[in-house]
C-alpha cells in the first residue's frame, strides 16, 4: 500500500501548483483529477493514441506515460492553454474552420502535436504534416479534415509573421 | 460567432414542397467545436458527483470454465476498498438481460457460475480511488475448472462441439431460414451457378474514449441514475430495467454532450450500467468506472465475424437471378440484445442495388468463446457486400464481362423508384445507375483499366476494385422480430414491434431566440450545427439565433424506445424532428399573430424576424413582439392559446410495419445508395496494399451540410479501410484473446489514410420533409467489399482467390506463397 507522498511543484498555462502526490500517480490523472484540467484526455494509457499528449518544457510528451512526479519543476501547456485572452490560437481556429474534429476526443493531443510540429517546420508539405501526426489516432475523420487544418494553420501563422 | 447568410439562397424541391432554404445546404462550422477545441468538452469522465467512488472489474483469464469459488476477504480488508461485488450475488441481485430469441440461455452483467469468454467480469471492487481498487482486483482470488473452449464458428455448430449454455444444448442463439421468391426455379434456369466461401473477420470502429459509467442508487427512493456514454437504442434502457427488475422510470441515464465517438459500439455499454448499478446499490454509494483501452478491446463490443456460403444462379449475359445465402454469424458468449440484429438489420436491402428477386438466407447466429457483439458502424451490411460484391467480381470473371457492366445489368433503374424489395425493404428514392456512371466518370475507368494493363505487363500487382451497395438509415425496431419464427410472432398476447420516432422540442423566448432539445445522443456528428441551420430556415431567423444543447436525460427529455444515435437515424428522422418542432412552432407564432394583429392566418407570413400580412405589408409585428406578448402579458392571449412558445413534434415514418408472415419487413425507412472505386497496389515482396486512388460517390438525398457530410464518408470509409487491411480483434484456439493494445491492434494513422475523391448524386427522400436521409455508416459498408475486390483483382493473374479478410501483409503474403504458409 504505497502511502508514501511527494511534494512537486509544477507549472500548467502559466500557473504555478504546488500538490502532495503518491509516486505512482501518472501524470494524466494528477492533471484531469488533481488541477481539474479535463481538457487532457486519455484513450489507452499506454502511449500509442496520442489523446494525452502535452507539451512538457515546449517538447510533446504523452502525459499517461509519465507519473506526476517525473514533471516536478517543468512547464507544462494543456490544451487550456493554447487560446489566449479569449481568442484561438490559429491552429485552434483552423481545425474549427477545416472540419479537423468529429468527437474531439482526441483533439487535444492533434492540437498540441500540431503546435510543435508547426513551430519546428513552418513550411509543412503535406506528406511532412502526414508523418509528423502519426503518433496520433482519430477514430472519425479519416484524417484528412486533421490535415488540412494543420496545412491551413500553417498558411495563416505565415501571414501573421 | 457571427455568421454572414450565404450568398446565394438555394431552392429546393422536397416533398412537392417549395422551400426557400438559406442554411440548409451550406458548410458552416460547427457549434460544437469551441468548446472541444479549448478542452471545455463535457465526457463523462469529467464528471464528478458528490461522495463519488471508484470501481475496477476483475476479468476472466479463461475463455471457458466453471467457477468453484471466490476468496474476497483480502480486498475487503485492503485499506479503501469498500465493496465487493462477485457474479455470484449479480445473479442473485439482477435478472438475466432479455433478448429477442427463443433459445433459452442465460446472461448477466457479471459471469454467474461460468465463465465463457477471455474478459468477462466476474467481480467489481468499489474503493476510495481506482488506484486502490485496481491494487485490490489483484487481491480477489478466483478458483476456476476450465472447460474446452470453442472459437470457431464453423466448429461450434458440430454436434459434438463444447456447448456454452448447457441449458440450451448446443451453441446455436438463433437460426431462420429465410426463402423470398422462387430460389429452386432461379437456380434450374441458370445458365452458371457459382458459389462461393467468405471469411470476415471480426473488428471494430473502436472509439478512442472508452466506456463510461457513474452509477448512483438511491436506497430510499430505489432509483438508479447512471451517467454513461450510452448512445442509444433506448430499447436497451428497457432491457437493462428488466435485468434491474425494476420500473422503466426508476432508471434514469443521463448521456452528457460529449462521447468521444461510438460508430455503435456504446450501444452495447448497458450491461456495464446495469453492473455498476448493482455495485453501487451494494456498496452504498456513487460509483464510477472508466474502462481501460486492455477492457474495450477485449471485453466490450465489436461486430460478428461470420462465414459465409454464397450461390448465385446467373444467365449468360451477367443476370441475376438467385442468390442463397448461408451464414454463420459468431456473436461470441452470449446472443446480446439488439443481436441477432446484425443478420437481420439489413434483410430489407439484402440485395443492394440489384433487382434480383429470389433470395434464400440460412442464418445461423452462433454463441463461442468471445466477446459478444453488437452493432458496429455499418451493423451487418459490410458483411453482406463483401460477400454480394466479391460475387458480382467472380460472375464478370466467369463470363469475360466487365464488372462495371456486371453491375449496370442487375442495376435497380431510377423508374422502378420506390422499390419493394423481394424482402420487403422499400427504397423510398435512388438512381443507382447514375451513381455509378459518376465513379466510373470521376475515377476515368477506361484509362483506369489501360494504366493495369501496362502496369500488369511490367510484372505489378495492380488492382481495382468495386463495390456498391445501398446505404439503409432509420431503423425499422419490427425488424429485430424476424428472428422469431413467424408462428411465434402469430401467438395472441405478442406485442409486434414497428417504427422508428424521434422527438424534439422547441421554445421561443421573450426576445425571440431559440433553444432546441433532442432525444439523440450524437458522438461527433455535429447534430447542434445541422439542428441550428433547419431551424433557422424553418423560422426565418440565423442559426445564430438558435441555441441546441446535447444532453440527454431520460428523465427530463421527450424520448420513445427508438430514440438515440444509430443506425444513421439523424440526418433523416432527427433533422424531421426538428423541422415538424419548428413548423408546430411558427404556426402558434402566426396563430398569435393573427390574434393580435386582428388578420387572418393565412394571411401572414414570416420573413426576416417579422410577422406580416401578404397584402398588406404595413400589418405588421416583429417576432420578437409576439413572443414577447406570450410570455410576458397573458392578458392579450387568445383563451385557446398557451403562454409562452413552445413545441414538441415526434416524427415517424408511415412506412414501418411489422414483419408479415412471409418474414417481409422494411427494415429501414430511408435508403441511400455507395458506390467505391478503389485503386491498390499489392507490394509481393511483402505482402502490403497500397491505396493508389480511391472514388467514392454518395447518394444521401439532400445534403444539409456538406461539410459535415464529407466527414461522415471520410470517417466511415476508413473504418472499412482499417478493418478490410489492418484491424482484427484475434483470438488463439484456446479463446485467448491476442489482440489487446494498440501494438496488436492496429489503427490506421495519418500516414495510412486515402485521401478520397467524393461525389454526389442527389435523390432527396420523398419521406422526410427535407428529402435528407442517414449517411454515417455508407461507405464502412463498402470499403471492405471495394479492398477485397482491388486485392483480388490484382492477384487475379496469378490464379488466386481472395475471400477473406483482413488484406494485412501476413495474409497476403500467404496468398502469395501458399507452399510456405505457416
Amino acid at each position: 500500500m504505497p502511502q508514501e507522498f511527494r511534494s512537486i511543484q509544477i507549472t500548467v498555462n502559466g500557473e504555478t501548483y504546488h500538490r502532495q502526490v503518491e509516486p505512482r500517480r501518472l501524470l494524466s490523472d494528477f492533471l484531469r483529477d488533481d488541477l481539474n484540467l479535463r481538457g487532457t484526455h486519455v484513450g489507452c494509457e499506454h502511449g500509442i493514441c496520442g489523446a494525452c499528449t502535452i507539451l512538457l518544457n515546449g517538447e510533446t510528451a504523452r502525459s499517461c506515460l509519465m507519473f506526476a512526479v517525473q514533471a516536478d519543476g517543468a512547464k507544462i501547456t494543456t490544451v487550456e492553454g493554447l487560446a489566449q485572452n479569449g481568442e484561438l490560437h490559429p491552429v485552434q481556429q483552423a481545425f474549427w474552420e477545416n472540419h479537423g474534429l468529429q468527437c474531439g476526443f482526441c483533439t487535444p493531443g492533434f492540437l498540441l502535436t500540431a503546435f510543435e510540429l508547426l513551430e519546428r517546420n513552418p513550411n509543412p508539405t503535406e506528406q511532412e504534416v502526414r508523418v509528423g501526426l502519426s503518433g496520433n489516432m482519430c477514430r472519425c475523420t479519416g484524417y484528412q479534415g486533421i490535415i488540412q487544418s494543420v496545412l491551413a494553420a500553417a498558411e495563416k501563422m505565415k501571414g501573421q509573421k | 460567432m457571427v455568421m454572414e447568410p450565404p450568398a446565394k439562397p438555394k431552392k429546393k424541391e422536397a416533398s412537392g414542397q417549395k422551400l426557400s432554404k438559406k442554411w440548409v445546404g451550406q458548410p458552416i462550422k460547427r457549434r460544437e467545436d469551441p468548446r472541444l477545441l479549448t478542452g471545455r468538452g463535457t465526457f463523462v469522465d469529467d464528471i464528478t458527483v458528490p461522495n463519488m467512488h471508484h470501481a475496477a472489474i476483475l476479468r476472466s483469464p479463461h475463455a471457458h470454465a466453471r467457477i468453484i469459488s471466490y476468496d474476497t476477504r483480502e480486498a475487503l480488508n485492503h485499506p479503501g476498498v469498500l465493496a465487493v461485488l462477485t457474479g455470484e450475488e449479480v445473479g442473485q441481485m439482477s435478472k438475466p438481460f432479455p433478448v429477442g430469441v427463443v433459445a433459452p440461455f442465460k446472461y448477466y452483467s457479471a459471469a454467474v457460475g461460468k465463465v465463457r469468454y477471455v474478459g468477462e467480469p466476474v467481480a467489481v471492487v468499489v474503493a476510495s480511488d481506482r488506484y486502490v481498487a485496481e491494487d485490490a482486483v489483484e487481491l480477489i482470488q478466483v478458483e476456476y475448472e476450465s472447460l474446452p473452449p470453442i472459437v470457431n464458428v464453423e466448429a461450434a455448430v458440430e454436434a459434438d462441439a463444447p456447448v456454452l449454455h448447457e441449458e440450451l444444448g448446443n451453441n446455436i442463439g438463433c437460426h431462420r431460414l429465410l426463402n423470398y421468391g422462387d430460389v429452386d426455379q432461379a437456380f434450374e434456369e441458370a445458365d452458371l451457378v457459382l458459389k462461393e466461401r467468405f471469411v470476415f473477420p471480426r473488428y471494430s470502429s473502436l472509439p478512442l474514449e472508452t466506456y463510461a459509467v457513474i452509477a448512483d442508487y438511491d436506497a430510499i427512493t430505489k432509483m438508479f441514475t447512471v451517467h454513461s456514454n450510452f448512445m442509444g437504442p433506448f430499447s436497451m434502457h428497457a432491457v437493462a430495467a428488466r435485468a434491474l427488475d425494476i420500473d422503466e422510470n426508476k432508471l434514469r441515464f443521463i448521456v452528457p454532450s460529449d462521447i468521444g465517438g461510438s460508430f455503435g459500439i456504446k450501444s452495447s455499454i448497458y450491461p456495464y450500467m446495469v453492473l455498476l448499478s448493482l455495485a453501487s446499490k451494494k456498496a452504498g454509494k456513487p460509483v464510477k468506472w472508466i474502462e481501460d483501452r486492455q477492457e474495450h478491446l477485449m471485453a466490450s463490443s465489436c461486430q460478428t465475424d461470420r462465414v459465409a456460403y454464397r450461390e448465385v444462379a446467373v444467365k449468360k449475359d451477367g443476370t441475376l437471378l438467385g442468390v442463397k445465402s448461408k451464414i454463420l454469424e459468431n456473436v461470441g458468449a452470449y446472443l446480446r440484445a439488439p443481436e441477432p440484429a446484425c443478420t437481420f438489420r439489413p434483410i430489407g436491402n439484402f440485395v443492394g442495388p440489384y433487382k434480383v428477386r429470389n433470395v434464400q438466407i440460412d442464418a445461423y447466429d452462433v454463441m463461442t468463446n468471445k466477446c459478444p457483439t453488437g452493432p458496429n458502424r455499418g451493423y451487418g451490411c459490410q458483411q453482406i457486400y463483401f460477400e454480394q460484391e466479391r460475387m458480382m467480381d467472380k460472375v464478370a470473371e466467369e463470363l469475360k464481362l466487365d464488372p462495371i457492366e456486371v453491375r449496370r445489368q442487375n442495376l435497380i433503374p431510377a423508374e422502378a423508384m420506390p422499390y419493394t424489395t423481394p424482402m420487403g425493404g422499400i427504397y423510398d428514392s435512388g438512381d443507382y445507375p447514375k451513381g455509378i456512371d459518376l465513379v466510373v466518370e470521376m475515377s476515368q475507368y477506361t484509362k483506369l483499366r489501360e494504366t493495369q494493363k501496362k502496369a500488369r505487363s511490367e510484372g505489378r500487382l495492380f488492382g481495382i476494385g468495386i463495390a456498391a451497395g445501398v446505404d439503409p438509415s432509420v431503423s425499422n425496431m419490427g425488424y429485430i422480430t424476424i428472428a422469431l419464427p413467424p408462428e411465434f410472432r402469430a401467438r395472441p398476447g405478442y406485442l409486434p414491434k414497428s417504427g422508428s420516432a424521434e422527438s424534439a422540442t422547441i421554445q421561443m423566448n421573450q426576445r425571440g431566440k431559440v433553444s432546441v432539445t433532442m432525444g439523440t445522443t450524437p458522438q461527433g456528428q455535429g447534430h447542434e450545427t445541422v439542428v441550428t441551420q433547419i431551424v433557422a430556415d424553418e423560422l426565418g431567423i440565423t442559426p445564430d439565433d438558435v441555441v441546441v444543447v446535447d444532453e440527454f436525460d431520460t428523465a427530463k427529455h421527450g424520448w420513445s424506445i427508438s430514440s438515440g444515435t444509430y443506425a444513421s437515424r439523424f440526418a433523416s428522422v432527427g433533422t424531421s424532428a426538428a423541422v415538424l418542432a419548428a413548423r408546430k412552432l411558427k404556426k402558434k407564432i402566426i396563430h398569435l399573430a393573427a390574434a393580435l394583429l386582428s388578420a387572418p392566418e393565412e394571411d401572414l407570413i414570416i420573413e426576416e424576424g417579422k410577422v406580416f400580412a401578404k397584402d398588406d405589408p404595413d400589418k405588421n409585428m416583429t417576432v420578437k413582439r409576439v413572443a414577447g406578448t406570450a410570455h410576458w402579458n397573458h392578458e392579450l392571449l387568445p383563451d385557446d392559446i398557451e403562454a409562452g412558445l413552445q413545441a414538441r413534434a415526434v416524427f415517424r415514418f408511415p412506412s414501418n410495419v411489422a414483419p408479415d408472415p412471409q418474414d417481409r419487413v422494411n427494415s429501414s425507412n430511408t435508403y441511400g445508395f455507395m458506390v467505391e472505386i478503389a485503386v491498390v497496389e499489392v507490394d509481393p515482396d511483402s505482402g502490403q496494399v497500397k491505396i493508389l486512388d480511391w472514388f467514392s460517390v454518395h447518394d444521401a438525398g439532400t445534403i444539409i451540410n456538406p461539410m459535415i457530410l464529407e466527414g461522415q464518408v471520410y470517417g466511415g470509409a476508413l473504418h472499412g479501410i482499417g478493418g478490410a487491411l489492418y484491424e482484427e480483434l484475434a483470438y488463439d484456439e484456446e479463446g485467448q484473446f491476442l489482440t489487446g493494445s494498440f501494438m496488436h491492434y492496429v489503427c490506421p494513422t495519418s500516414v495510412e489514410a486515402p485521401v478520397l475523391k467524393i461525389g454526389h448524386t442527389c435523390s432527396p427522400s420523398p419521406l422526410t420533409p427535407l428529402g435528407s436521409k442517414g449517411a454515417g455508416e455508407s461507405s464502412s459498408e463498402t470499403a471492405p467489399a471495394a479492398i477485397a475486390g482491388a486485392v483480388g483483382d490484382a492477384l487475379r493473374p496469378l490464379g488466386i482467390n481472395v475471400n477473406e479478410l483482413p488484406l494485412n501483409p501476413k495474409k497476403v503474403w500467404a496468398l502469395l506463397h501458399p507452399s510456405q504458409e505457416k
